[in-house]
């Protein structure tokens, strides 16, 4: 039980982030109205998507100095859980983005999601699904986890330019772009509201936990099934 | 000179009503779910997903550490 602490942690700093997100007091914004507390939820999965996939990045790297199998499962279990949270953002971006930006001026959904971030997101999302399908192809376990790991290196590099960068150069909706006159809105200090910031961090910490978690069970299953692998 | 007041008067009630407007302008949240109590409803569900997503987690996490022991 001692080793389970955070698993708790989570649990209740999700909790409180429900409360919070529900009920505490959030800035009256035009447009936005009420959705600004999707903050809570939407930003929350991008932010535990990076978070999990550098915990991947990292055991990757580790693989590769060691060669050890159990660095490749971690790896790659990370990596999995990571992308649910990347998907499970983006989709929740999309219903975002269908009330608030599509309202003024009688634009539709498919013109609004022509957007440089929604693009970026969906390519990083797509070189990880193509790192999932290269660990497939592979029937030796040894070459798998060799390439696999570089792959997931190329693809953690490629999450900087396509959902951090090239977003920021070009106009966007989102905020974060040249033209919404804010620097990235989740982290700097004027553009996030002092009452949303209580909220926000304490929520990013206990998705983040559950994405943890959850990869965490993935990784003893799997390591359970390979056992004679491993030995 | 009646017809620099009369101007001025005028900017003023312009101003005036400007001002008024502008403070009337409120950003539409949903206070209604919030003074008949309703948003505790929505807190409750979503409490109640949570909750039972963290036990069924809880419960395949305490069924892996069994099998762990046991092999």
């Amino acid at each position: 039980m001692k080793k389970n602490w955070w698993k708790i942690l989570s649990l209740i700093l999700l909790i409180y982030t429900i409360i919070g997100g529900l009920l505490f007091k959030v800035p009256r914004l035009p447009i936005l109205n009420e959705t600004i507390r999707n903050l809570y939820f939407h930003v929350c999965m991008w932010f535990g998507m990076m978070l999990l996939y550098i915990v991947s990045f990292v055991y990757s790297v580790k693989y590769l100095l060691g060669f050890q199998y159990q660095n490749d499962i971690k790896a790659s279990n990370f990596a999995k859980v990571g992308s649910w949270f990347g998907i499970l953002g983006y989709l929740t971006g999309i219903i975002w983005v269908s009330v608030t930006w599509t309202t003024q001026q009688g634009q539709t959904l498919a013109t609004v999601l022509k957007e440089p971030k929604l693009i970026g997101a969906a390519i990083a999302l797509l070189i990880y699904g193509a790192y999932f399908v290269l660990r497939g192809s592979f029937t030796d376990i040894d070459k798998r986890a060799r390439i696999s790991a570089v792959y997931n290196i190329f693809a953690f590099v490629m999450l900087f330019p396509s959902i951090w960068i090239i977003p920021r150069l070009v106009g966007s909706l989102h905020p974060g772009a040249p033209g919404s006159d804010s620097g990235n809105p989740a982290l700097n200090r004027n553009d996030l509201d002092e009452n949303m910031r209580m909220v926000f961090y304490p929520a990013v910490i206990g998705w983040t936990l559950l994405g943890v978690w959850i990869a965490t069970l993935k990784i003893r299953l799997q390591i359970l099934k390979d056992k004679k692998i491993l030995n | 000179m009646i017809k620099i007041a009369k101007r001025l008067r005028l900017l003023a009630l312009g101003i005036f009503l400007s001002l008024s407007s502008f403070a009337q302008e409120q950003t539409e949240m949903a206070d209604v779910m919030r003074s008949n109590g309703k948003i505790y409803v929505v807190v409750a569900v979503c409490l109640t997903v949570l909750i039972g997503l963290f036990i069924y987690v809880f419960l395949i996490d305490r069924k892996i550490s069994k099998i762990e022991k046991e092999s």
